[in-house]
């Protein structure tokens, strides 16, 4: 039980990583890899400045913003200096790596003893129902700390999502779809693509960012290498979450792509406890990712020979 | 209303592709007044359109709208002041989003666009009573993605959305190429009302001579870069499809005479 409760929160503080790539790779089709760096920079930013002594509040705030202007970076070195997407993501996520070292001033910062948003979060468990330590689920005991800590995620997240959901409503946020949809047309409506793209990877490295001061707090440390192989997880919970409710509107995308994080993270804790070798996940990852990315095309051929 | 003043530009200039697209292309618009623009393939009538567009910013030259001179402005600060439709009827819209979505990012040209509300209940009612004239039925349909719809009915779509707002010049790029007889035949309708209902001033290139013909009190022909000739007023009324079709073999003639000599004073004295 503490398993799959621990599954789904990471599920779930991962998810701002899926709903940022989101943003950049389908509503932007921006293959952004600052992704990797973005989000060991929010973990590091959150890290180093909690153990400084900062709120924590602040110092996930500060995470975002990190992420906010790394993307920004990525943003500007593709469309002022006309460097490659995939380029420029990779320039930044490279520089990042450096940046992360310096934030942290080593490659790993533990998170022991200090106060973290959890601890909160866990004090405010105490303060509700100071007698219960733990919590019969349909015969499953779980600590009470682990479901309000789940639970203040996921309230976290609903509302995180909720206002990008909101946010893609707007002028301004209608005007960023319509960029990754169709750039000279939205161009000759009168809108500075170029500012659209910088603030829409801003944005989306934010909450990637943000996502890693959460996964940060929650996992007690910080290190330099958390963010490897967090391109094609992102990638693998908006496809999964594609798959889950149909292409259809932006709220539903969205909501996959929350669902497709929780359901992906599950997947791989059932593999480890069936004792699949965890040096493996990655490459797994990478072709779960693979066929995910085929099967489309080849469901279309197979219908188109009327196989299925 | 427009002037044009003697752009040059020369596109991959110092290599094998390099076109030199205009070569002094001047003239002045006046407002409310329709010039349909033709030329032969490569004679630089959508590079000239596209120079006003802001696609590029010309060598040389200057353009002067409305008293503007926006000759250095990007693309999307000239959007403002410009409609514009293209030949392909897939560029002037955003299929993933919907009719409506579309529409209220057509009628936001050239203001900022802030954090409000992008489709509030109230515009609704407007885009049902804007769209219904199309007679294409699509006032029922704005929630759907643009799209599954039509080139044709995308086309006509993106000129409601061009002129949504009165702007100070139409530009229409060949809007009426891609599409087939019939529904090419409905655009230029829709097109002569939208122009008419708001006297927008406009340029129109063209490929067919009957649609320069028909529309507008002013035909331009270009080829290799330069104004050729500028039919205005009565002239332009008297002239006829067979009229422009003899210009064009007389350009056509004199390019050949003028490639016999210089192979003649080669043979002779090179």
């Amino acid at each position: 039980m503490t398993l799959l409760i621990g599954s789904i929160t990471i599920g779930l503080i991962l998810s701002l990583l899926a709903v940022g790539s989101y943003i950049s790779f389908r509503i932007f089709k921006f293959p952004d890899l600052t992704t990797e760096g973005s989000i060991t920079l929010g973990a590091a930013i959150a890290a180093s400045l909690i153990v400084y002594g900062v709120h924590p509040l602040i110092a996930t705030i500060l995470a975002f913003a990190g992420g906010f202007v790394a993307g920004g970076i990525t943003g500007l070195l593709h469309t002022k200096f006309k460097i490659n997407g995939l380029l420029a993501g990779i320039l930044v996520m490279t520089a990042l790596y450096s940046v992360n070292l310096h934030v942290m001033g080593r490659s790993n910062v533990p998170l022991l003893s200090d106060i973290t948003l959890i601890t909160y979060f866990e004090q405010f468990a105490d303060f509700i129902t100071p007698n219960i330590e733990s919590i019969n689920i349909l015969g499953w005991t779980a600590s009470e700390k682990d479901i309000y800590v789940l639970l203040f995620i996921l309230i976290t997240i609903i509302l995180i999502s909720i206002i990008i959901y909101l946010f893609f409503k707007t002028n301004l946020g209608t005007a960023m779809r319509a960029t990754g949809d169709n750039q000279q047309m939205i161009k000759a409506l009168g809108v500075n693509t170029n500012l659209m793209i910088i603030l829409g990877l801003a944005i989306s490295n934010g909450l990637i960012a943000l996502s890693g001061a959460f996964l940060a707090q929650y996992q007690g440390f910080a290190d330099v290498q958390m963010g490897i192989g967090m391109v094609v997880w992102g990638l693998a919970s908006v496809i999964i979450g594609e798959a889950l409710l149909s292409k259809k509107s932006l709220g539903l995308l969205i909501t996959g792509a929350i669902m497709g994080s929780i359901l992906f993270r599950l997947l791989v804790a059932i593999a480890l406890r069936w004792g699949m070798n965890p040096n493996d996940l990655k490459i797994i990852t990478a072709l779960f990712v693979f066929i995910a990315l085929i099967m489309p095309g080849m469901l279309n051929k197979f219908k188109r020979k009327g196989i299925c | 209303m427009l002037k044009i003043i003697n752009i040059y530009k020369t596109f991959n200039p110092g290599t094998a592709n390099q076109v030199k697209a205009l070569q002094g292309v001047s003239c002045e618009v006046e407002e409310g007044s329709f010039v349909a623009i033709v030329g032969t393939n490569g004679s630089g009538k959508s590079s000239l359109l596209n120079a006003v567009a802001g696609t590029f910013i010309p060598d040389l030259g200057k353009i002067i709208l409305d008293r503007m001179d926006i000759t250095k402005f990007p693309e999307y600060k000239r959007a403002k002041h410009l409609g514009r439709v293209f030949q392909n009827p897939f560029t002037g819209t955003a299929p993933d989003m919907t009719i409506a979505e579309n529409l209220t990012l057509a009628s936001k040209r050239g203001q900022s666009r802030g954090l409000g509300w992008a489709i509030p209940k109230s515009v609704l009612k407007e885009f049902q009573k804007r769209v219904k004239p199309l007679n294409m039925r699509l006032e029922d349909r704005l929630e759907n993605p643009m799209g599954k719809l039509s080139g044709g009915q995308r086309q006509a779509l993106t000129l409601l959305m061009a002129s949504w707002q009165k702007p100070k010049l139409l530009l229409l790029d060949e809007h009426t190429a891609a599409l087939d007889p019939k529904t090419a035949n409905k655009v230029i309708q829709l097109t002569e009302k939208v122009v008419e209902k708001d006297n927008i001033t406009t340029l129109m290139v063209t490929h067919s001579m009957q649609q320069a013909v028909n529309m507008g009190n002013r035909i331009l022909m270009m080829h290799n870069g330069k104004i050729v000739y500028d039919f205005e007023g009565d002239d332009k009324k008297r002239l006829k499809v067979n009229d422009l079709l003899s210009l064009f073999d007389e350009i056509r003639r004199k390019e050949q005479i003028n490639l016999s000599t210089a192979e003649m004073l080669e043979k002779n004295y090179i």
